[in-house]
């Protein structure tokens, strides 16, 4: 993990930072300041709000009936959610980046919306075009399928919110391809079908289980999007950010904290997972591009 | 640059007819991926401006002008406008040391900076009511002294800058990575102070990454939801954002009222894309 610090000697001297540019303590220092300040003394509080639990008290509240069925919807409904994004951000990175049609640059640059819109709005957005009598539910509905208000509303939302997640990861990898390596293939007597499953499929997937478990952090976290979709039933249609939600509206903060404790040590190995898989494919080199 | 593309497939796909897919096959995936994004994000997307518009111009702008969302939208401008800033200083001093310099742990700090990405809104939240809430660590002596972090203001900021906080460096540590040290050693030779060197060389160079890390700080400010939702108390016309504003009017059965303020954050959200492709279009010329 850790680089080997650049020995740059000036007059004796080893500089700090190992570079002559200036402002290494300064700009150390602030980063430190303020990720202290803002990010890890308030997280820190939850692991020390854990500790006033008895070992048997934390058990006891994660795991009522309600929290592990809320628990067992998230985790699901992020899986559902990031797989229909793995294989659909796939096909829609490809389409982007081999084929050429009116409006593909807009479509490009639609992508990203998920990272700009503002949950809410994207909440009652898909809430109206999935219900009963919504845009896209009222054809839905005859066919006995019910969107909103119920879990498959809750894949739907995650679905929406991890869209930019594999579309981008994958991109840059299937721009890079070398061109000869395809031909090479063709030359050998390679169908297309052969050449895309043994040849480019083969680079592709690393980038798409990148994108997949992205897509998956930030959909087992979703609140906002969710909720106006989800009909919000306890043991059928709560997710666990919901399940805090309410508990803290309830003063019940020992409950909150254990089931988010849970939750965030989830959100640390997926994040554990993430910069293993990008040092995988970079082979130690800084973090993935993808700002979510 | 687009148009002699369009040209080039087609006349690739003549050449080497094993190099590309058949016809069918690129109208099938072409048909795939726009009709996946078109269910699940452009149709819900315009249903936002056909329902904003469902009562018609004048309902709209009542909409705007009700002076509760009035003072949501000055909430969230003074969010943004108390945000950004101080995340614009915090992106800078990481990605310049991130950057600019080799030191033991840079790998841990580069992680701890996209903590929050991995932390669920609604735990940015709580997290800040366990320190200042009633019954937080901090709570006895805020409400001795008489100052309210949660629910109130402060509490929104905090949570606010909790989420934005790594999008700036996020967005520059990449590209100062990427520009090398030269120009700036070489200003540094030449005599210019550190600061100089910083924002005449080294700002300037990385101009347009910043202005899409500010612009996308700003967009996710005004917009977040979950984390403020959990300090903010939903106080009428006090601690009600835009986006909580849109909440409870959605949640009253006003929904024409409800997607007009939702709009506003809509139109917010385009310009921010809009101005990420003009970035990437004048970055890649």
């Amino acid at each position: 993990m850790e680089e080997p610090v650049k020995e740059r000697r000036a007059g004796g001297r080893r500089l700090p930072g190992g570079s002559v540019l200036p402002g290494f303590g300064l700009s150390l220092g602030i980063a430190l300041l303020y990720l202290g300040l803002i990010i890890l003394i308030p997280l820190s509080t939850l692991f020390l709000k854990t500790f006033t639990l008895t070992w048997s008290g934390f058990l006891e509240k994660v795991s009522t009936p309600r929290a592990l069925a809320a628990f067992e919807l998230s985790f699901t409904a992020a899986f559902v959610g990031a797989s229909i994004n793995a294989v659909f951000g796939l096909i829609v990175a490809w389409v982007l980046e081999r084929y050429r049609f009116p409006g593909r640059r807009l479509v490009d640059a639609m992508v990203d919306l998920p990272f700009a819109l503002p949950t809410a709005v994207a909440g009652i957005a898909l809430a109206s075009v999935y219900a009963g009598n919504g845009w896209i539910g009222r054809w839905l509905e005859p066919l006995g399928v019910k969107v909103a208000y119920t879990p498959l509303g809750i894949m739907v939302a995650l679905t929406f919110i991890g869209i930019p997640f594999v579309v981008r990861t994958v991109q840059p990898v299937l721009r890079d391809i070398d061109p000869e390596v395809e031909e090479a293939a063709a030359s050998l007597g390679a169908g297309r079908w052969t050449t895309f499953f043994r040849v480019l499929l083969p680079e592709l997937l690393p980038a798409v289980a990148t994108g997949f478990v992205l897509a998956f952090a930030r959909a087992l976290g979703e609140y906002g999007s969710v909720i106006f979709i989800a009909g919000n039933l306890p043991m059928k249609s709560e997710i666990v950010p919901l399940l805090i939600m309410i508990q803290l509206e309830q003063y019940d903060y020992a409950g909150a904290t254990a089931i988010a404790l849970v939750f965030l040590i989830a959100s640390f190995a997926l994040l554990f997972l993430i910069n293993f898989l990008s040092w995988r494919r970079h082979r130690g080199s800084m973090r993935e591009e993808v700002a979510p | 640059m687009v148009g002699n593309r369009l040209g080039e497939t087609a006349s690739r796909a003549e050449r080497y007819g094993p190099l590309t897919e058949p016809r069918w096959v690129r109208w099938l995936l072409t048909a795939a991926a726009l009709g996946f994004l078109g269910l699940f994000l452009f149709v819900p997307l315009v249903l936002v401006f056909v329902k904003a518009f469902e009562g018609g111009w004048d309902a709209y702008l009542a909409a705007l002008r009700d002076p509760i969302a009035l003072a949501a939208v000055r909430l969230t401008l003074l969010v943004a406008a108390l945000t950004v800033p101080v995340n614009l200083v915090f992106g800078l001093a990481a990605a310049w040391a991130i950057a600019k310099f080799s030191f033991r742990g840079k790998n841990l700090l580069v992680t701890l900076i996209d903590l929050p990405f991995s932390v669920s809104p609604v735990v940015a939240g709580m997290i800040f009511v366990l320190l200042f809430g009633a019954q937080g660590w901090l709570g006895p002596w805020l409400s001795e002294h008489d100052v309210k972090v949660i629910f109130a203001v402060p509490g929104i900021v905090l949570a606010t800058m909790f989420v934005t906080a790594p999008l700036v460096a996020r967005e520059l540590i990449p590209l100062l990575q990427s520009q090398g040290d030269d120009e700036e050693e070489a200003a540094l030779t030449l005599g210019a102070s550190g600061w100089q060197t910083f924002f005449r060389v080294s700002l300037p160079k990385v101009r347009w990454g910043l202005l899409y890390g500010v612009v996308l700080c700003n967009a996710r400010a005004m917009g977040e939801f979950g984390a403020v939702s959990v300090v903010s108390g939903h106080i009428r016309g006090l601690t009600n954002t835009l986006p909580l504003h849109v909440e409870i009017l959605y949640n009253e059965y006003q929904f024409a009222a409800s997607f007009a303020v939702a709009s506003l954050l809509t139109l917010l959200a385009l310009v921010t894309l809009a101005l990420k492709s003009l970035i990437e279009w004048k970055t890649s010329r």
